[in-house]
């Protein structure tokens, strides 16, 4: 009896039968995790690159630095995410009749949640917020961003959260409540697991990060722009990346509150979204959606900022209708935030609204549409190369029209009754986050990577990446609209109508082809760099491009221009390489830079601590790590050794070694 | 419009490159920051709000706001966040003329303005708890408790930072640094002041006259 209440007090919830040693799937999985990362450790032991990790990347403030990792961060989190895609289409391409497949019910549950959640929170957020962070400060020739140490925080903070998700597979469960957590099932009195928890305390963890990232960014975008770079001169990158940031301060605080509610409900009994004294369930799915549908603008504008460098740059042509795309983003940015009713016309509240939301949520296809065609006349009469970031921009335009018009299919009030929660909705929203954001994230990866790396990604490679990607896609997809026009819906792991498994395994072969993509996609990158001589890139400029980080070496120095330069075009360096602007050769400045601190990595660690603790009712740890991250945060503000100057004589060693880096003459 | 440059100013052979010390052209871009943590910081407030509204009627059998609102307390408790704003002006006022003690007895005037705000602000909940009006009660009690409770605990907040900065002033006094964050803290204040007369307009004293 002491020993059971003691065992309580230590370790709150947490029990032996809390891991799920009876599952062999997962232990097959927490084995091969537990080897990788063994094997991983080791390594870095060996070659002794603790210190260098630590000095050159953990503590680092360096934007690019940061963009790098959340790309790496991003890329693990997608391998997660479509392994768990890939479990759901081998559930369901044998579960029919008789065979129930080989996921419980309560596994397939956590499936279909932690896929959704890991593919939007910690692949496309950190994808989007990865690419900004590494390409922006250089196109607005900024030295870094904003708040350095403001950037490192939100990326560690992203990584504790996408930890604490992956916690949640070896220790305990994950929500089955779908990727929104959606109430009543997210409940205490339907989830009374650890499940929500997780969930809850993952998201807020991260969801701070991508809150304080977005101020940070859009600080940098008004602030720190180089001389003579006009709000109406900066690359449509920019652009779209200043509305999707903007967009995200105003829709993430929604987010955080409404979890906050559902964790008073869960945690000390309040009544929010209760199906008894006085809550409303409904509340809940309004305000996650006030986050959730401009959540998918957050993620397109700045892939639509992408594709218009890439296209511009690869036809050889200044970017067709800038002010109308410029435009465009601003209309979508407004507009996305007046339609989140649309995700549950069902919800009964009227003819009069459920019209102004799908009048609204059709409206936006308007300046959607308006992109395209600048996309398209751009193209037009251009020189185009069909370099792999330019094959992306052609196969997106291919596959997201068709994801637009059944989006607005759906918009139709009366239409999406009939198809509400089906599998047509889930092919949609697949058709336009993969065919939109996927592509637009690999298309700025392989187009930004030299940049990066200072060497090119391998073609060959890249092409079988390409094309798992968009065949599979469409394989995998198109039956998915068919069944879910005929009626079937969604999250679903066993389906008694057994002429419906042919499309199943259509689509499940769609799947392996994708990962067939994967694969190539790893093994580009691994291929690049065991290659990277024979790919690099000596000019700073591979691709004859028109905005100012091509105008740098690749990869940039840390403080990436020696010399601030001065913008007097909206191309700014296609302006400058026309009139021969030279870089000046001497003369140079000490130079202003922030200091590296590991007190992001510390912060973050403490707040992973203490939404394990809270998950886990460890009250006693949770305060301790409260306390901690409170009294760290407070010393944080008596360190007075933030910046310092790169002297004269290392700028010049610098720039010397890297001038065999630079396009001559330029 | 993107504009095609000027043939004249072409011909001028323009600068490219700052080749001189560019330090001085940025202000600190803080003050930015802090005014945009401040707008999404009133989003989460504005979230509060709506589900305030939504469920300021859902009593479940319940107390109502005219059974449990104290309304001469909450005026007292307006008053006090009121006057710290005051006082905090005072304090600003002080750190343009230079003087760091001034600044430092302000600033503890606010401090302790603002922990007379939260402790009869706790005097309150104790109240309604021991009442059994409890946040558990019903809908309205939660959206009740969850708004004003989010309001105090930045008002908490603030007193800590209120309290680090004493610290700081006294250690290495009015430097760019500090005069920043007391311009931070400073907008923050004043913020949980608007922030309160919403709740005190709309929670107080419509809940008295539904």
């Amino acid at each position: 009896m002491f020993d059971q209440s003691l065992a309580k007090t230590i370790f709150g919830r947490l029990t032996w039968e809390s891991f799920p040693y009876h599952e062999p799937i997962l232990v097959g999985t927490f084995a091969v995790v537990v080897l990788l990362g063994l094997a991983i450790v080791a390594a870095v032991t060996k070659f002794k690159l603790w210190g260098w990790l630590w000095r050159e990347w953990l503590t680092s403030v360096d934007h690019k630095k940061i963009g790098v990792m959340y790309i790496i961060l991003a890329i693990v989190m997608l391998l997660r995410g479509f392994s768990d895609a890939l479990m759901m289409r081998a559930q369901q391409a044998i579960a029919f009749g008789p065979n129930e497949g080989y996921l419980p019910a309560h596994h397939f549950d956590q499936v279909f949640t932690a896929h959704g959640t890991i593919m939007i929170f910690f692949v496309a957020i950190p994808l989007i917020s990865g690419i900004i962070n590494l390409v922006m400060p250089l196109q607005i020739g900024a030295r870094d961003v904003a708040f350095p140490f403001l950037n490192s925080l939100s990326l560690w903070l992203t990584v504790a959260g996408a930890l604490l998700v992956m916690a949640s597979l070896f220790i305990g469960e994950f929500s089955t409540a779908g990727w929104l957590n959606y109430v009543p099932v997210a409940n205490l009195q339907n989830s009374p697991g650890t499940g929500p928890d997780y969930y809850l305390w993952s998201l807020q963890i991260a969801g701070l990060g991508t809150t304080l990232s977005a101020i940070n960014m859009v600080t940098t975008i008004i602030k720190m722009r180089a001389p003579g770079m006009t709000m109406m001169k900066m690359p449509v990158f920019c652009w779209t990346a200043l509305c999707s940031q903007t967009l995200a301060i105003a829709i993430f605080p929604t987010l955080t509150a409404a979890f906050a509610m559902l964790m008073l409900d869960r945690y000390l009994g309040f009544n929010f979204f209760t199906n008894d004294l006085g809550g409303n369930p409904m509340m809940y799915w309004n305000l996650v959606w006030v986050w959730g549908h401009p959540e998918v603008y957050v993620l397109v504008l700045p892939v639509f900022g992408i594709y218009s460098e890439i296209t511009s740059t690869f036809t050889g042509k200044r970017l067709f209708g800038y002010s109308s795309m410029v435009y465009a983003t601003v209309v979508i940015t407004i507009l996305s935030y007046l339609v989140w009713l649309h995700h549950f016309f069902t919800m009964g509240s009227g003819a009069s609204v459920n019209s102004f939301f799908g009048i609204a949520t059709m409206v936006i296809s308007i300046p959607t549409g308006a992109k395209i065609f600048n996309w398209l006349f751009t193209m037009y009469r251009g020189s185009i190369r069909f370099e792999l970031p330019m094959m992306w921009v052609v196969a997106f335009m291919l596959t997201f029209v068709v994801g637009g018009m059944t989006g607005v299919l759906l918009a139709v009030p009366p239409a999406d009754f009939v198809l509400h929660n089906s599998l047509f909705l889930v092919a949609h929203f697949h058709n336009v986050i993969i065919g939109g954001v996927v592509f637009g994230l690999f298309a700025g990866i392989e187009y930004w990577w030299p940049k990066a790396f200072g060497f090119k990604l391998d073609r060959k490679w890249g092409l079988v990446h390409f094309w798992g990607w968009v065949i599979g896609y469409w394989v995998a997809w198109t039956p998915i609209y068919i069944v879910g026009l005929m009626g079937t819906t969604r999250r679903v792991r066993h389906l008694d109508d057994p002429t419906l498994q042919p499309w199943f395994v259509i689509a499940a072969i769609g799947a392996v082809i994708i990962a067939i993509g994967i694969a190539a996609f790893i093994i580009q990158i691994a291929v690049s760099i065991r290659n990277r001589d024979k790919l690099r890139d000596t000019t700073g400029d591979p691709w004859d491009g028109r905005t100012l980080e091509w105008s740098t070496s690749s990869p940039p120095p840390p403080y990436n221009f020696a010399f601030t330069p001065v913008v007097h075009d909206l191309d700014a360096w296609y302006d400058m390489k026309q009139r021969n602007a030279g870089r000046p050769k001497d003369g140079y400045l000490p130079i202003h830079m922030p200091r590296n601190t590991g007190m992001g990595v510390i912060l973050s660690g403490l707040a992973l601590v203490l939404g394990f603790a809270m998950v886990w009712y460890i009250w006693w740890l949770a305060a301790l790590s409260f306390a901690a991250l409170i009294a760290a945060s407070i010393a944080h503000t008596f360190n007075r050794n933030r910046d310092y100057y790169v002297p004269v004589d290392e700028v010049e060693r610098t720039e010397r070694g890297r001038q065999p880096l630079l396009t001559a003459g330029a | 419009m993107a504009k095609i440059p000027h043939p004249a100013a072409a011909e001028q052979a323009p600068t490219f490159y700052v080749t001189e010390d560019d330090h001085a052209h940025a202000g600190s871009p803080t003050i930015l920051g802090f005014w945009i943590y401040l707008m999404s910081d009133a989003l989460i407030f504005a979230t509060l709000f709506a589900t305030f509204g939504v469920m300021s009627t859902s009593f479940a059998g319940g107390p109502s706001p005219r059974e449990i609102f104290e309304l001469p307390l909450v005026a007292l408790n307006t008053a006090l966040l009121l006057i710290s704003s005051i006082t905090y002006g005072f304090a600003m006022l002080a750190l343009d003329g230079g003087k760091v003690r001034t600044v430092q007895a302000w600033l503890l005037v606010t401090g302790l303005l603002g922990a007379a705000f939260v402790g009869v602000e706790l005097f309150e909940f104790g109240t309604l708890i021991a009442e059994g009006a409890t946040p558990q009660r019903s809908g309205f009690l939660s959206s009740f408790f969850t708004l004003v409770s989010t309001h105090g605990l930045h008002v908490t907040v603030g007193i800590v930072w209120i309290g680090v900065m004493l610290v700081q002033l006294s250690q290495s006094g009015a430097t760019p640094e500090n005069r920043r964050r007391l311009l931070c803290l400073s907008m923050f204040w004043h913020f949980l002041d608007v922030v309160w007369i919403g709740v005190f307009t709309f929670v107080y004293l419509l809940g008295m006259i539904r």
